[in-house]
């Protein structure tokens, strides 16, 4: 990659609007400073105190889902370390907030995430609250100890359908795209 | 008697529980990775709180947001006190949402619905 190319990362980010990106290991540390750089770049926008609430909830939501359930399909060690990186990013249009997340997955858990998604997706705004309430009440947590409800709460918070996108990386492997409007 | 009180952190909610007056409140986010080992103590002092309590047990839930994991949690602290009310003490739940901020006036409607305690949900300038 030339120098010079960092101008074309830059532009680009500047074109597309994206106001927060971060690839690497997803850690707790890094949940609480991007949380608190968004939040103080949101109160700058004047952005109300509901919706940045919401972005919280959607950040937060998309963290808990990108180190819980992040799993290497690896062989070896840097294969393992370039499979654990995931990739964040924020943009802000048109009043709009997006939340983008990409991720591999093991193409064996594909069928379930889309599966998942698409019962999502399927929900009106009424039937979300519902499901979520009844999920609430059901004692079952994951064996990671989360509640099977981050993908509702982040189509409640955003009201509006969840974008996806599955790209085939090698025979064992995809990457994940998710995105995430709030308005 | 028996104060168990956590100072707020970016992750996790204020907690003041206070076996003396019977008041048990919980201030802030609550965003923790793991929710579990958060709230075990708390539940941990509601069990304890249980053998002597108060006349009228008051839970004041001032939360700006919580996550998924900790809404369960919250959930199974409700659920405990449930088992104290009408057990030597009366248990009132007050919680409080920001002026216009009908996700969280949603979540308490939602507790309440579940939950067999009386709520009081109250609309504040700020939480």
């Amino acid at each position: 990659m030339a120098l010079s190319d960092v101008y074309d990362f830059y532009r680009k980010m500047e074109d597309e609007k994206v106001i927060l990106f971060f690839k690497g290991e997803f850690t707790s540390e890094l949940l609480t400073s991007i949380l608190h750089i968004m939040e103080n770049k949101m109160q700058t926008m004047g952005i109300s105190s509901k919706m940045m609430k919401r972005v919280f909830n959607v950040l937060v939501e998309c963290f808990q889902n990108l180190y819980h359930h992040i799993e290497s399909t690896g062989d070896n060690a840097e294969e393992i370390a370039i499979q654990k990186s995931a990739l964040i990013m924020v943009i802000h249009e048109n009043d709009k907030i997006i939340v983008r997340t990409g991720n591999y997955i093991p193409k064996n858990d594909i069928d379930k995430l889309k599966e998942r998604l698409a019962f999502v997706n399927g929900l009106s705004e009424h039937e979300l609250r519902e499901h979520y309430k009844k999920r609430l009440l059901k004692n079952d947590r994951t064996s990671k100890g989360t509640a099977g409800l981050g993908l509702i709460d982040i189509a409640r918070k955003s009201k509006n359908k969840l974008g996806f996108e599955f790209i085939d990386i090698n025979e064992s492997a995809s990457f994940f795209c998710l995105n995430i409007v709030i308005v | 008697m028996e104060i168990l009180s956590l100072e707020g952190s970016p992750k996790t909610p204020e907690i003041n529980f206070n076996q003396d007056t019977g008041v048990l409140e919980l201030r802030g986010r609550s965003i923790p990775e793991n929710s579990i080992e958060f709230f075990k103590p708390l539940n941990d002092w509601v069990d304890g709180y249980g053998s002597s309590p108060q006349g009228t047990t008051q839970i004041e839930v001032r939360l700006e947001y919580f996550n998924t994991s900790s809404s369960k949690c919250i959930l199974d602290l409700f659920k405990r006190l449930e088992q104290l009310d009408g057990n030597s003490t009366e248990v009132k739940v007050n919680w409080y949402f920001e002026k216009d901020d009908e996700d969280m006036e949603e979540a308490g409607v939602d507790y309440e619905a579940i939950v067999d305690l009386p709520f009081k949900i109250i609309e504040v300038e700020e939480i």
